[in-house]
């Protein structure tokens, strides 16, 4: 469906209902910045099943939708709550003394950062397996047949490989795209770009539409090209309790609230009934929340010199 | 100058840790406690020091101590903002790292580490964090430097699970297979904790090297799980200075979150 030309422009409950179905596999990326905890709440509300959700780091947003029940499986690297501990409820489904009657455990698949770059890499590039130097001497591998070895063409001994991941969808959250989903970030890049070119589906979400011609003014800044977008979502503060560069702070106050709440299985569940469920969408979340709170977030300005590229007509 | 309050043991740890980057290039970080001995390093004893957060930030300049390893203040005023794959790739593994700070759950006398699970891997009786970047910041750094608290639940005699290769079985077993990988990494060369400062012997088995202000050699030795060679003069650690105590609780560490 990607490659369309013209706006593609949808609400979040559009371009879930769309592009991302049961037993899909989701890559919702961005490290620590920019989250798209939008689209996970759409997700969660949408009552989407048995899906395998990948992310380098769960985050809180993929706690709160295992918590929700739409998660049958993990794909990560570093599975905690950065800065402040442990996720809860993702915990509760990997642990069996803390597995509660009639769950079941949720299957897991790690690898370590580097491997799970690579991992997105080789399926952006259509390759069979990302070569890396990790592993040797690691547990890793033993618990993780996916990890192997393989034999350098070249007579260097052998060097480890991880598998191409190609998700069914991503779900990338930026500062700015136009209607037709050219992305322009800034800050901590992740792995937004491999993974939504490793994808079936990319949904962009951001925090401010352009027109073409503000992303043409500055193309270095385009990470993901509209070629590989199938829905452009226009959400204000959809990143939050993460944080966009230049626009809003992480919530670390929240990140701290979460540990308590999650720590507790009907405190969870509370907490997705108000905060979630309840909502119509994410507009809702931020009225709730009210301008006041998010203003306590915005940090002050820092602009980049802006750069010539030459006029060469 | 007011009186200070003597050092606490969080502070000799995060000092000794400090001080044990005096003149080092490039610094891998990551976040609590090796966050604040890293920035206490580059306003004292390497002051040229390049910052690398694992999150893609060469050359950081915090403004504020970052609260998580993707924290945005990072970001601002840092050399280089870059993807996952480049820091991973052109960085870590490209060998422009000179040292990788680690913890973890559990080390052994060979400076092997568990950040992944504790009891099986399969029905975990904890399921911890596991590598992020630690299993090649291991490898690749050209050496690492460990900072974690002791006791016989975290220093023990064999790891449930060994995330991040130290001096596996040994010095000899270390170097052949390190060589045979191509890594660019020595393994581990300092370990600091809240008690006394390690370093590691030609067989590649951890070495006390120093004793902080206060401890006593039968705490050392009761605090951890396998029998420590204790050589027979062990100096004390250096006690922090009245700047450094300074740094970290008025600059660094003020809400006291960490330290």
């Amino acid at each position: 469906m990607s490659g369309a030309t013209g706006s593609k422009l949808h609400s979040m409950r559009d371009a879930i209902a769309a592009h991302v179905h049961d037993g899909d596999t989701v890559a919702i990326e961005g490290f620590t910045h920019c989250i798209s905890f939008a689209a996970g709440h759409e997700i969660i509300r949408q009552k989407r099943r048995n899906l395998t959700l990948a992310r380098m780091t769960p985050d809180l947003v993929y706690d709160q939708m295992v918590a929700a029940g739409c998660a049958k499986k993990l794909i990560f690297s570093w599975l905690g709550n950065p800065g402040v501990g442990s996720l809860h409820a993702i915990r509760r489904r990997t642990e069996p003394a803390a597995l509660a009657a009639g769950e079941t455990l949720l299957e897991v698949e790690e690898y370590s950062h580097h491997g799970m770059v690579g991992r997105y890499v080789a399926g952006a590039h259509r390759l069979p397996f990302y070569p890396l130097r990790s592993y040797s001497e690691s547990d890793l591998p033993n618990v993780n047949p996916l990890i192997r070895q393989v034999e350098s063409p070249y007579g260097d001994g052998k060097i480890w490989a991880v598998p191409p991941l190609n998700p069914d969808v991503a779900i990338i959250h930026a500062q700015r795209a136009d209607e037709e989903g050219n992305v322009q970030m800034w800050g901590l890049l992740g792995c937004q770009k491999e993974a939504a070119f490793a994808a079936k589906r990319v949904i962009a979400v951001v925090e401010e539409i352009v027109p073409t011609s503000v992303v043409r003014a500055d193309p270095n800044r385009t990470i993901i090209p509209g070629l590989i977008v199938d829905a452009v979502v226009h959400e204000p503060y959809g990143a939050h309790p993460s944080y966009v560069q230049g626009g809003y702070d992480r919530d670390n106050a929240f990140y701290r609230e979460w540990d308590a709440i999650s720590r507790d299985a009907a405190a969870t569940d509370a907490w997705l009934k108000e905060w979630v469920y309840d909502l119509p969408d994410r507009a809702a979340y931020v009225a709730k929340f009210g301008a006041a709170y998010f203003k306590n977030l915005t940090p002050t300005s820092a602009p980049s010199g802006a750069v010539d590229y030459g006029d060469y007509r | 100058m007011s009186e200070q309050k003597p050092a606490s043991r969080n502070e000799l740890m995060v000092v000794a840790a400090a001080r044990a980057l005096e003149g080092k290039r490039v610094c891998f970080v990551g976040v609590g406690l090796p966050n604040i001995a890293v920035n206490l390093a580059k306003r004292t004893v390497a002051p040229q020091m390049e910052l690398v957060y694992e999150a893609g930030v060469f050359g950081a300049n915090p403004a504020r101590l970052p609260l998580s390893i993707g924290d945005p203040t990072i970001v601002t005023g840092s050399t280089a903002t870059v993807s996952m794959h480049d820091l991973f790739g052109l960085y870590l593994q490209g060998g422009r790292i000179d040292v990788g700070f680690l913890g973890g759950a559990q080390i052994d006398k060979y400076g092997n580490l568990n950040t992944t699970v504790i009891g099986d891997y399969t029905a975990p009786k904890t399921r911890l964090p596991g590598s992020g970047g630690a299993c090649e910041i291991a490898i690749n750094a050209k050496e690492i430097m460990v900072i974690m608290r002791q006791s016989t639940r975290s220093f023990v005699q064999k790891l449930d699970f060994r995330t991040s290769p130290g001096h596996l079985g040994g010095a000899a077993a270390s170097a052949t297979l390190r060589k045979e990988q191509g890594w660019g990494g020595n393994g581990p060369s300092v370990v600091v904790t809240d008690l006394a400062v390690y370093g590691f012997n030609s067989d590649g088995e951890m070495e006390l090297r120093s004793i902080h202000p206060g401890a006593t050699i039968d705490e050392v030795k009761s605090s951890i799980g396998w029998e420590l060679r204790i050589p027979a003069n062990v100096p004390e650690t250096p006690a922090p200075t009245a700047e450094e105590l300074r740094l970290i609780r008025e600059e660094l560490d003020p809400t006291g979150a960490y330290v």
